[in-house]
């Protein structure tokens, strides 16, 4: 399987995937942000970090950069695209996923372990996953996920929550929002379910000695249903 | 602008420092050099009044690659690998402006890492603010968390460790401290030495502004009341930025175009200039007009004083200049060649065609004022005597929920949560624990780092308190399982011109060097932070040490948290009952007075060899090292981490029971091991002679002391958790 992280001015997590992607099996090749054309690829990747230095809106200087054209096109003819944490927000504001992602609502970063629990499985990136409840890592300053009631109506109708932030049962309730999130909503799809967007760093997950190891079983079987 | 005695006082210098001046040049300086003068003979950058004493440190050992001197020092962590790590303080500009303080101070101290060639793979920091009801502290404390995160986290480097307090002496003057790690090949490393003639002198990254010109000069000053006027001296951080600037520099370091490169920190362009040819012995001739600049009409003063961020200075090879250029244009920095260097050993200015500065190296650096400053010695306190009266009516368990809920105890989840602490996926010990820990990207090591200070024992006894810093550190790194190497210090201390000041700092430095000797554990680098002090009110003495050591497999690390019930907790090293300037002492007695605990260097390296030898083996389950409350509070917090519950015996020798639970004798630690390995452990320990005690079996949620009194540790953990995060939301 064949995987590229973009890697923008002020990205800091693409080393990060890279390493990632390669340990459970991707061929993965690294793009810079005024390439014009993306490798042939199973898998896009917007990695971490701040983009322009989120100086103007977080992800939007960078979703305006050369290779997001093609990025673009690369997801509206089907392709797989998934953006974490800067990612994310880079993904909203190119509109390829809908809402926007403000400031956590204690106005402070959070580095922290965070329990996640898995919304739909109808799609490439956790179909077959053997757990529904993961235990992942979120690091940042505008996770905060917000869009209008219209907006959320359409989004639960086509089942486009992908992830909820919970506790380590799976309840998903206010006390275990970390960032003020409607719904704890922690990532969501676009439409067609191509296209993922999620606040929580599987990448920083894949050993025992680190944080924990659950970001594993999301890359293991991610490649097993892009095969 | 006309040059005399008063225009060089108002600059920070003394009349015979100005008188010295004229000397050596044979004339009056112009503004420009007199600002140059100014900016190197200041405290911060010429260390005039420390110089003498800093000598005296043990800088030497088989792992050292390099000493003071440099950016960083650099020690061998084997297989061609090498670690570059340095500690530098931040603190007037932080107390000034505490987002921009903290975070320039943060920035500056990876540019020192990273112009060695290092990719840096952690920070630290140590961070000293006034009590916690001055009506500043709140704001101070927020605001330099905020600027350490800002910064830390969009370079993409783990905060990994740190250390917090609170002390009435730091209300006028609080501290901020930020240490850096950096990862290089060992033949890969860079140096600050000029070398050869008309080679480029080249400018790289951020454009020159008016912002800290003078930061230096500020930073070497006592603060009055009119210390919010200093706000144009702190400088401005952008991260992104300096983010741009390590990859840009790691990338022009790949090949081997830079013969010497040098940060722009503290006196901007006059000191990174002046170092580089200094070092190498050659002149360097600046056309300032090429100099990028942020604002127009700058003059050559300014920009030679200007302490704008994220700059960065390179001698390159003749024709390499293309190559350079291309690099740092596809990282969107500046890019200019400002000069070459000489062979006339002086640093020549031009502007507008004119030559506005003409000064000889070695009169800014080797002649530079240095002082032996009167310095006064300090006598050892008397011990006082615990009264029965003051301690029959205290409950055990009370005293240890107001210890853990004590500010200097209380869990710094609030900051280190606001630190991306994971980011380059290998932190394998995150804040919170003795040390923090990284592997060493791509191989089975890993590098543990801790940053240490004891400001009440220092101020109690300097000598004693240098010491036993240095011993801390040491313990925290043996505690996570790593071989301690070398450390870093920042020296914070009051004003050198008082005798009671200067002997805190003489006889800390004594201390430390006798310790860092004898524990094989040298200095490497380090800065020293004089005039921490407002108006007549100086601070505790705050030496930091950063110390760095070596786990050579990841998978040996050792965590503090107690694992499973059932297993025996150990006190290795004597517990003596030394009660004086303990938390205890200090904050449920009241007593102030006294000497701090004693350091015996025999013993700290003995049982923390020996402690090494015993994770060696797979012996030990859990590591603590004793320090603040005692052996009952080190116990609680591993209680509290770990979610179990110990029942702690009786002391097995005639000794006071609170003086067994809440002194602060050194060199002590708390392990946990398998019963059955019990008696494996105590051969080791005895053929070691290294004191043990056997503290008490590990049990669930609750906290036993003599089959007695009892505690829950849900009960525990709400008083260690919620006093900063109740402080912070007021």
């Amino acid at each position: 399987m064949k995987s590229s992280v973009i890697t923008f001015p002020g990205s800091n997590c693409d080393r990060d995937m890279d390493v990632a992607l390669k340990k459970f099996g991707f061929k993965n090749k690294m793009v810079w942000h005024t390439d014009a054309e993306l490798p042939k690829s199973d898998l896009v990747v917007l990695p971490g970090g701040f983009s322009y230095g989120d100086y103007l809106r977080c992800g939007s200087m960078a979703s305006k950069s050369k290779i997001m054209q093609s990025v673009i096109n690369f997801a509206n003819a089907g392709g797989m695209v998934m953006g974490i944490c800067n990612g994310f927000q880079i993904l909203v504001e190119t509109g390829l996923v809908p809402g926007v992602l403000l400031r956590n609502k204690y106005l402070e970063f959070i580095c922290k372990n965070v329990f996640i629990k898995i919304n739909d499985k109808k799609n490439k990136y956790f179909k077959n996953i053997e757990n529904e409840i993961l235990e992942l890592h979120i690091a940042h300053n505008e996770g905060n996920y917000f869009c209008t009631n219209d907006q959320l109506k359409e989004i639960e109708d086509n089942n486009q929550i992908a992830i909820n932030y919970c506790d380590e049962n799976g309840k998903i309730e206010d006390q275990f929002n970390p960032n003020g999130s409607i719904k704890n909503i922690a990532g969501i799809f676009n439409k067609e379910k191509n296209v993922l967007g999620m606040m929580p760093h599987p990448e920083r997950m894949i050993h025992t000695s680190l944080s924990g190891e659950d970001g594993s079983l999301f890359f293991k079987n991610l490649i097993n249903n892009l095969k | 602008m006309i040059v005399n005695e008063q225009v060089a006082v108002d600059h920070g210098l003394k009349k015979d420092e100005y008188a010295k001046i004229c000397e050596l040049l044979k004339r009056t300086p112009n503004i420009t050099e007199l600002g140059i003068f100014s900016a190197m003979w200041n405290e911060h950058c010429s260390y005039k009044s420390s110089r003498l004493h800093l000598k005296k440190l043990p800088t030497k050992g088989k792992k050292v690659i390099q000493g003071p001197g440099e950016n960083a020092g650099v020690i061998d962590i084997e297989d061609n690998d090498a670690i570059v790590f340095k500690i530098e303080s931040h603190n007037h500009p932080s107390f000034i402006e505490p987002y921009q303080g903290a975070a320039t101070g943060v920035g500056g101290i990876m540019r020192d890492v990273f112009t060695m060639g290092a990719r840096p793979i952690a920070n630290l920091n140590s961070i000293h603010f006034g009590s916690p009801q001055h009506k500043k502290t709140k704001n101070l404390l927020r605001g330099v968390v905020h600027g350490i995160g800002g910064y830390g986290n969009c370079m993409g480097v783990p905060t990994i460790a740190g250390q917090t307090s609170f002390d009435s002496s730091y209300n006028g003057n609080i501290l901020v401290n930020a240490m850096t790690l950096g990862l290089v090949k060992k033949d890969k490393i860079f140096y600050s030495k000029a070398a050869g003639l008309n080679k480029p002198v080249i400018y790289v990254g951020s454009k020159t502004g008016r912002d800290g010109i003078h930061g230096a000069s500020m930073a070497s000053a006592s603060f009055d009341e009119k210390v919010e006027e200093k706000k144009p001296t702190v400088q401005v951080g952008d991260p992104f930025t300096e983010k741009l600037l390590l990859e840009a520099c790691l990338e022009l370091m790949a090949g081997d175009s830079i013969i010497a490169i040098q940060d722009m920190g503290a006196a901007g362009l006059t000191s990174s200039s002046i170092e580089m040819a200094s070092k190498g012995n050659l002149g360097i001739e600046i056309n300032l007009n090429k100099v990028p600049c942020r604002e127009a009409k700058m003059t050559p003063y300014e920009i030679m004083l200007s302490e704008s961020q994220e700059r960065m200075l390179i001698v390159l090879e003749n024709g390499k200049e293309e190559h350079a250029k291309k690099i740092f244009d596809k990282w969107n920095l500046d890019f200019a060649v400002i000069g070459k260097t000489t062979k006339s050993k002086k640093i020549e200015l031009y502007f507008d065609e004119e030559k506005v500065a003409d000064i000889p190296v070695n009169t800014l650096v080797e002649n530079s004022p240095m002082y032996d400053r009167k310095w006064k010695k300090a006598k050892l306190p008397k011990k006082n005597k615990i009264k029965k009266e003051d301690i029959k009516h205290l409950k055990i368990i009370d005293v240890l929920k107001k210890i853990l809920a004590n500010p200097n105890v209380c869990s710094k989840e609030w900051i280190w949560q606001q630190y991306d602490h994971t980011v380059m996926g290998d932190t394998i010990q995150k804040p919170g624990g003795d040390a923090g820990v990284v592997r060493v990207h791509g191989t089975d090591k890993a590098v543990a780092a801790s940053v240490d200070s004891s400001a009440v024992y220092c101020w109690a006894h300097p000598l004693t308190g240098g010491k036993q810093v240095v011993c801390e550190s040491f313990r925290n790194l043996i505690s996570v399982g790593a071989k301690p190497i070398a450390i870093t210090n920042c020296l914070n201390f009051g004003s050198p011109e008082k005798e009671e000041n200067m002997g805190e700092f003489v006889e800390c430095v004594q201390g430390i060097g006798e310790a860092s000797e004898y524990l094989k554990f040298p200095v490497v680098s380090g800065n020293v932070s004089f005039y921490n002090q407002t108006k007549d009110k100086g601070i505790k003495p705050t030496p930091s040490i950063g110390g760095v050591g070596l786990i050579k497999n990841y998978k040996n690390m050792i965590t503090m948290e107690f694992k499973e019930v059932g297993n025996i907790a150990l006190v290795i090293g004597k517990t003596e009952g030394h009660i004086d300037q303990s938390l205890f002492a200090r904050n449920i007695l009241d007593e102030k007075n006294g000497p701090p605990p004693e350091v015996n260097l025999f013993n700290e390296k003995n049982n923390g060899e020996t402690v090494l030898k015993l994770i060696d083996n797979n012996l030990i389950k859990s590591a603590h090292d004793v320090s603040l409350g005692g052996i009952i509070t080190a116990a609680a917090k591993m209680c509290i981490k770990g979610k179990k519950g110990i029942n702690i015996k009786k002391p097995q020798y005639l000794i006071n029971e609170i003086e067994y639970l809440f002194s602060e004798d050194q060199g002590r630690y708390i392990l946990e091991i398998n019963k059955k390995d019990f008696k494996k452990v105590a051969d080791i320990l005895n053929r070691n002679a290294v004191h043990f005690d056997e503290l008490g079996t590990i049990s669930e949620n609750e906290l036993y002391f003599n089959d007695k009194t009892k505690v829950s540790i849900d009960e525990l953990s709400t008083y260690n958790n919620s006093w900063l995060l109740k402080y912070m939301s007021k």
